[in-house]
């Protein structure tokens, strides 16, 4: 079953427009020796907003969104930033693409050798844009953004709770004032509440700053928070594509029994070779 | 006959794979290497992998050089007696410590302390994503991770070898003067009229050498390691049995080059 666009109207206009995709992807495949991953992605993203990728544990939603990243390298298929096809960039011109990239991990892949303050102005530091007074300040200013003290930049990541490490993680994401940033599994590890919190900080974030926004995601109510649109991914492909305001009754026997935490459908579990 | 193939395909792969892990560490050093002459440069990780690496290695380099000073201080009394040769026992220590303990039995301890912890350190950081939290903070991982590192063993291997082969030479001569009754005077003048510079020298570039494979191999492995606390664990495990084992291979090859007639 392949995508039945569905999209908003904020896509429908920018569509119209002609407004060119922040995020176009055309093709894509990806396999692990006879493991088919992804078998030819297809998607667009619109400058401006925010599409969740659902699926089941093992879908491939992280190797798709490491594909964008340039973490893996795909088999087959392009995608295109801003209109520019980064798997055939040269190295320091891929570097420039992903200095306006922000990524949460899902782990929050904080690094735990170095203080939060020193985590979250990472970027800034590293690429010495700045000198190690200012990056203090502009650390402690980002972690007010995030709903944290700025004493919290002293202590090392692991001594947090997963709550705060993802808030630090979202601050270091957010500290190069990206123009895309990606979400992987921002809810998983914690609780519905705390769930419910980064949620509204991600989107807030993003808001703010006016960013395209990609997340994936199995968690089902922190979708519906971020999205604009939703697209799912099974078997390798997106099969369906629309509003995340209709996830729960798409009208796609496959999405509903995902969203619906139904045993029964058309999606069985497989043993996994 | 079936068996006879199937036993040659195993050496087969065997050596297979033994030529692509090389050709991988090739290139993964050839690369490490590069990074260290192009910017940017990340001064502060190489003044922290020294401390980590000279300063912390001290202590353990300083009592075994101590210690095996006044051990081949001892045999070698044993053994010369029997000759009435104890008057060269003042050069045997200064010239086994300073061509080959020293450099050696530093080599093989910092192999121990360093390249474990490296290969662990970064291991982790690549199960954790850590390595590529990197990336995407448009931070190349093998200028800030490997390149310093590399550096950092190459300066700190000669600067412990230098100290472990004054200690080593002060554990002979305390065993010398304290324990067999040779002159303090007299065993320093035979151990400064035998040592030459270029004894201390091709200590000191097999340590340079020692340190450098010692670093490669521990981000070598802490870097290609997968599979959670038991890939880190495996990658720590072979990062000192490798590393240890090219020190030995290597220095046999360095001695060969300096002192072959």
């Amino acid at each position: 079953m392949r995508a039945e666009p569905a999209l908003t109207a904020l896509q429908e206009r920018l569509a119209e427009a002609g407004a060119v995709p922040k995020i176009r992807i055309r093709g894509l495949k990806k396999r692990f020796g006879d493991k088919v991953v992804l078998d030819g992605i297809d998607l667009d993203v619109m400058p401006g907003t925010s599409l969740v990728v659902i699926g089941g544990s093992g879908s491939g939603k992280s190797v798709l969104l490491k594909c964008i990243l340039g973490l893996i390298t795909p088999d087959a298929g392009s995608i295109a930033i801003d209109g520019h096809d980064v798997l055939h960039l040269r190295r320091r011109e891929r570097e420039t693409v992903r200095a306006r990239i922000g990524m949460l991990f899902q782990n929050g892949a904080l690094f735990d050798s170095l203080p939060v303050w020193q985590n979250v102005s990472f970027g800034l530091l590293a690429q010495h844009k700045i000198d190690r007074k200012r990056a203090r300040a502009t650390a402690d200013d980002f972690l007010r953004q995030v709903g944290l003290d700025p004493s919290v930049g002293d202590l090392s990541p692991a001594e947090l709770s997963g709550g705060m490490q993802k808030r630090v993680a979202l601050a270091r994401a957010i500290a190069a004032q990206p123009d895309i940033m990606f979400f992987d599994e921002p809810t998983t590890g914690l609780d519905p509440i705390m769930g419910a919190v980064i949620d509204d900080l991600i989107v807030d974030c993003v808001k703010r700053l006016g960013s395209t926004a990609v997340a994936i995601t199995h968690d089902i109510a922190s979708a519906r928070r971020i999205g604009d649109r939703a697209a799912m991914l099974h078997k390798g492909h997106i099969i369906w594509d629309g509003p995340a305001s209709a996830l729960m009754n798409s009208g796609n026997p496959m999405v509903d029994q995902f969203t619906h935490g139904s045993r029964n459908g058309p999606i069985q579990m497989e043993l996994r070779r | 006959m079936t068996a006879i193939l199937d036993f040659l395909a195993a050496i087969g792969r065997g050596v297979g794979l033994a030529c692509r892990v090389a050709g991988q560490l090739a290139v993964f050093a050839l690369s490490g290497l590069s990074h260290l002459l192009r910017p940017p440069f990340y001064g502060r990780m190489f003044l922290r992998s020294l401390v980590e690496i000279g300063y912390f290695s001290l202590p353990v380099v300083a009592l075994t050089a101590v210690f095996t000073g006044m051990v081949l201080a001892l045999q070698s009394y044993t053994g010369f007696a029997r000759f009435s040769a104890e008057g060269a026992i003042a050069s045997i220590v200064v010239l086994s410590v300073t061509r080959e303990l020293g450099p050696v039995l530093a080599g093989l301890m910092v192999a121990g302390r360093v390249g474990a912890a490296m290969a662990a350190e970064i291991g982790t950081m690549r199960v954790t994503d850590q390595i590529d939290a990197l990336t995407t903070l448009s931070t190349n991982p093998m200028k800030y991770l490997v390149a310093p590192r590399l550096l950092a063993g190459i300066v700190a291997l000669p600067l412990l070898v230098l100290i472990a082969d004054i200690l080593g030479v002060m554990g002979g001569y305390i065993i010398g003067t304290f324990k067999l009754g040779f002159n303090g005077a007299t065993y320093l003048r035979n151990t400064l009229d035998f040592v030459q510079t270029q004894d201390v020298v091709s200590g000191l570039a097999k340590a340079a050498v020692f340190g450098f494979l010692i670093t490669l191999l521990g981000c070598f492995q802490g870097y290609n390691s997968r599979g959670g606390a038991q890939g880190v664990g495996a990658a720590t495990t072979a990062a000192v049995v490798a590393a240890s084992i090219l020190i030995l291979g290597f220095d046999y090859v360095l001695t060969e080059a300096f002192f072959a007639r």
